[in-house]
């Protein structure tokens, strides 16, 4: 089985616990207007790897994965080659590597079943706390990541919920509360990280000749975001 | 044999004998806990430092060399003592007698002393070089000797850095000797191994070995005399922690007071010196805080060590170093770790001190070190930039558990092994002066076999490498055979009497090779092979630049269309070298290292098939080029480990810069993640690394302001400089270098 990967990192420290091998999955169905990876977007872009050549470069990254590390798939959006992404996992659990899911979470979950058996843990994207914004500025409903994270309760997978922080949208206490209210009614929930939103992805949308949305926005300081990460408690990690 | 200073000593073997690893392995007490029992700096240590930080300032203002002894010529006695501050020094001792001031040393040769002295200001007095008018320099015999080719490959940089105007270094004294046995001693043990050699048949190695005996005892007794002009009678062993460390610095500091040689080693002194510590402790001579202040003390005076160096030495080895490699952990043969708590406080002397470049503090690391200590050499690394690492599990099954590093990479058993220093030549200058069929365009200059350049549109790979193999084989003879002139011209006329007295006298030699611009000729054969490149020529025929259709595979991507080109490059060319015998029967090893040399050798190249311009830097060491890697550190990494130590056995060295962001959220998991990374690489085989975690802005707020970042110390090629020491030039190539960050 064949996919489409847009980029390898093979020191990725971000994405889940330890050193992880990640591979970036071509193709996107939301069109967040923080998106740093625009590049993404296009599913008919990128290289096309098979599942084992995948595994491959992985298991030359094996000997710095450590206790913790491990191979995570991010993007784009993982989802929209879930059976190519099962594939990876399932040969990755063959050699019993841990494995981590990178997803905004915008597909129905029963669908992405072969692949959530062979994953280790899901990095969630809660792009916002309120539908409207989720409408206006992801593309989706706020609806379909819920639903991933039920599913994802009921199957006991550990899940680290991430929120980028753009100023004017999302950066305030209230949202934080709401984060914390979903963190508290998914027990596989344990933790939850942060992102201060950038914008050096804009240079990337000015060769792309396209506009970058939220370019306009401001970047939230250190303070504003270590005040935020203040209310996480335990899940702060 | 016994002797009172060696009270609660367990005894074996080396009692009869010299043999410091005997002494260690009965009586040392590996330690696996943290860092928690540590103590910080003195108040004395703290008012030292705070002195010698304002001499390093007036040095930095004073434009890098705060005075020069311009009549005294440097040897064991003839300065009279040096302090910092008299009263409050635990360890006493300088090269000159003054702080910084710098002596003059001409045995080497005289022409770089002179360049040197009038480069800052001074003029080298009369009578010195009256003195050694009748007297042959090294730099004089090498020259005599020397063919037209020779010079030829000198003069167009093709073979750079040749230790032929000063001192070759790279030899380490077992200082450690004197401390256990006391000067007598090994005086003695010296006088045996001369009256040994009188039964042999005298030939001319014997003769020779028979001259150096009697200049190796010479010269300890020098070292009495000079120990003398201090207080202290090192003719006997030291009685405790501070004797020992003591006697030990008096033994490094007759060796840097003789030589001037490029990199002047320490060894590996750290656990030796905890044996004594562990003693007083027990004896209740000695607290914790007293022996961080013994270690404190010791590496203050480490860091004032200095060598007179013109300007053009400085444009190879940027940033004024001395290479005062002390190797520090590793494991022992009998599976216990060598890290004792002395490994921790030398550590510790970068936060106590501040960070530094020198000593060279070098990690050896293996799969079974204490996962304690693994955290804290990470911690360390993060907090100072200033540790590099070697594999311990690579170099141990060849060299045994007490080895220690020469200058950046070379290992050799402490006092068994020494080397003969042979820079590198210039790979990617070589395959230039290939495809040109024997013409430099850099320099303008025929040499080497003459054939016409390479003709055709296309370059052709099958037809590049054969005429690779043509021009390698060529050089490699002529490189062995400068080597031998220079050795032999050293050995005769600036023989290092305190480091070989130090040595066992039946030692086994190296001859260390090297090679600059690995990735880059890597990069460019795999251009001519999966790409199309196009020579361009000039008037008269001659290939001067070229234009490249295509992608093709780059070295650092973890890719083996590409590294393996790299892999065979090192693999040929040691086994070309090895085809001309050695001086003196030394064994030829290689190393691809270029220290700061990358960017003078870049300098003198012209543009090569990857597409690196001319006159460009090259990488550093065996790096990927810059901006080339395109999956992450990690590719980047197990590139580099593919190059083979068994062909590389002078040393393999990779230069790693990581932005703190890049290596993990927090200090935690920055901390583990760096563990990680060094397990991984050196579980693949891989020889060394320098790890650097910081951001490219710091540097680049360095460069603008340098006065406000006096102390920023970051690694560079197998060392760590001040990034203020060195010139715009490198400084400006260090910040283009690859920073692994965070997306």
């Amino acid at each position: 089985m064949t996919g489409r990967i847009h980029s390898f990192q093979s020191l990725g420290t971000l994405d889940g616990p330890g050193v992880r091998f990640v591979a970036f999955f071509q193709g996107c169905p939301l069109r967040c207007g923080c998106c740093h990876n625009p590049d993404t977007w296009d599913p008919n872009g990128g290289t096309e790897y098979s599942a084992p050549e995948i595994l491959q470069k992985a298991l030359r990254c094996r000997a710095y994965f450590g206790k913790e590390g491990g191979v995570t798939l991010s993007g784009g959006e993982p989802l929209m080659q879930k059976e190519f992404a099962a594939e990876i996992f399932r040969l990755c659990k063959e050699e019993n590597i841990h494995t981590c899911l990178d997803t905004s979470g915008c597909f129905a979950p029963e669908s992405c079943a072969a692949l959530l058996q062979n994953t280790d843990r899901v990095l969630l994207d809660i792009k916002y706390t309120q539908d409207a914004l989720y409408r206006l500025h992801a593309g989706c409903e706020m609806e379909n990541p819920l639903r991933f994270l039920s599913y994802l309760n009921a199957q006991s997978i550990p899940v680290t919920l991430r929120q980028v922080i753009i100023p004017t949208l999302n950066d305030t206490e209230e949202n934080i509360l709401a984060l914390l209210c979903i963190a508290k009614t998914h027990p596989c929930v344990d933790k939850i990280e942060l992102l201060p939103f950038k914008k050096i992805c804009q240079t990337k949308y000015d060769s792309m000749g396209i506009p970058f949305p939220f370019a306009h926005l401001p970047t939230p300081d250190k303070e504003k975001m270590d005040a935020l990460r203040a209310l996480l408690g335990s899940y702060g990690g | 044999m016994e002797h009172q200073n060696w009270h609660g000593f367990t005894g074996g073997d080396w009692q009869n004998e010299i043999n410091v690893r005997d002494f260690i392995q009965r009586n040392y007490k590996e330690y696996l806990g943290n860092e928690s029992f540590l103590s910080g700096p003195t108040l004395r240590t703290q008012g030292l430092m705070k002195k010698v930080q304002s001499l390093f300032t007036l040095e930095r203002q004073f434009g890098g060399v705060l005075d020069i002894d311009t009549a005294t010529v440097s040897s064991l006695t003839s300065y009279s003592p040096g302090y910092i501050d008299k009263e409050n020094e635990i360890i006493v001792g300088l090269q000159t007698n003054r702080p910084l001031k710098r002596g003059v040393n001409p045995f080497g040769g005289m022409r770089m002393v002179k360049q040197a002295c009038e480069a800052y200001g001074y003029k080298l007095s009369a009578k010195v070089e009256e003195e050694f008018r009748f007297r042959t320099t090294h730099n004089d015999g090498v020259f005599r000797a020397y063919t037209d080719e020779m010079r030829k490959a000198r003069k167009c940089h093709v073979i750079t850095g040749l230790p032929d105007a000063y001192g070759r270094g790279r030899i380490i004294g077992d200082y450690r000797r004197v401390a256990l046995y006391g000067v007598d001693r090994l005086i003695a043990e010296k006088k045996k191994d001369k009256a040994k050699l009188a039964d042999a048949a005298f030939d001319t190695e014997q003769i020779r070995q028979d001259e150096e005996l009697y200049q190796q005892i010479a010269f300890l007794g020098y070292m009495k005399e000079m120990a003398a002009m201090y207080g202290f009678d090192i003719s006997r062993p030291a009685a405790n922690a501070r004797e020992a460390i003591q006697w030990t610095y008096f033994a490094y500091l007759g060796a840097i007071k003789e030589q001037n040689g490029a990199a002047m080693s320490l060894g590996r002194v750290s656990t030796f010196f905890d044996i004594y510590i562990e003693r007083d402790i027990a004896m209740g001579i000695l607290t914790e805080e007293g022996a961080q202040e013994l270690m404190d003390d010791f590496v203050i005076k480490l860091r004032m060590a200095r060598h007179l160096r013109t300007p053009e030495y400085n444009e190879l080895f940027g940033g004024d170093p001395m290479w005062i490699t002390e190797a520090v952990g590793g494991m022992g043969e009998d599976g216990r770790t060598l890290v004792t708590k002395n490994s921790y406080r030398m550590l510790n002397t970068l936060y106590t001190l501040g960070s530094s470049p020198e000593p060279n503090l070098t990690v050896l690391w293996a799969h079974s070190l204490p996962e304690n200590f693994k955290k804290y050499c990470a911690k360390v690394s993060i907090d100072t930039d200033s540790i590099q690492y070697e594999n311990d599990d690579l170099m141990r099954p060849i060299y045994g558990d007490d080895y220690a590093i020469a200058c950046c990479v070379s290992a050799m058993k402490v006092g068994k092994q020494m080397q003969f220093f042979g820079a590198r030549c210039n790979l990617a200058k070589l395959l230039l002066i290939a495809i040109n069929g024997g013409y430099d365009t850099s320099s303008s200059m025929a040499i080497g076999p003459q054939m016409e350049p390479l003709q055709g549109d296309t370059l052709d790979y099958d037809q590049v490498m054969a005429r690779m193999e043509t021009y390698m084989d060529w050089l490699s003879h002529l490189y062995v055979n400068t080597m031998n002139v220079i050795h032999y011209m050293h050995d005769k006329y600036a023989y290092e009497k305190t480091q070989m007295a130090l040595h066992d006298t039946s030692v086994e030699r190296f001859m260390a090779f090297g090679i600059a611009g690995l990735s880059v000729v890597a990069d460019s054969l795999s251009a001519i092979k999966y790409a199309a490149v196009h020579p361009i020529r000039n008037s008269e025929g001659f290939i001067v630049d070229f234009s490249t259709e295509g992608a093709f595979p780059k070295f650092g991507n973890d890719d083996d269309r590409v590294d393996l080109i790299a892999k065979n490059l090192a693999h040929d060319m040691i086994t070309h070298l090895r085809k001309t015998p050695a001086y003196r029967g030394a064994i030829h090893t290689l190393s691809v290292l270029t220290i700061t040399s990358n960017v003078m050798y870049g300098k003198n190249t012209g543009a090569t098939p990857d597409g690196r311009k001319n006159a460009e830097p090259f990488a550093p060491g065996a790096n990927p080029m810059h901006n080339r890697e395109e999956n992450g550190a990690l590719a980047s990494l197990n590139s580099v480990a593919k190059i083979s130590y068994d062909d590389c056995r002078d040393g393999i060295s990779n230069t790693f810069s990581i932005t703190p962001d890049a290596l993990g959220r927090n200090k935690e998991e920055r901390t583990q993640n760096l563990v990680s990374i060094l397990d991984g690489y050196f579980a693949q085989m891989a020889h060394h690394i320098n790890v650097n975690v910081l951001n490219r802005e710091t540097l680049m707020q360095a460069y603008e302001n340098p006065e406000a970042f006096p102390n920023l110390t970051i690694r560079v090629s197998g060392y760590a400089v001040n990034f203020h020491k060195l010139s715009r030039e490198q400084q400006r190539e260090v910040i283009s270098r690859t920073f692994h960050e965070a997306v």
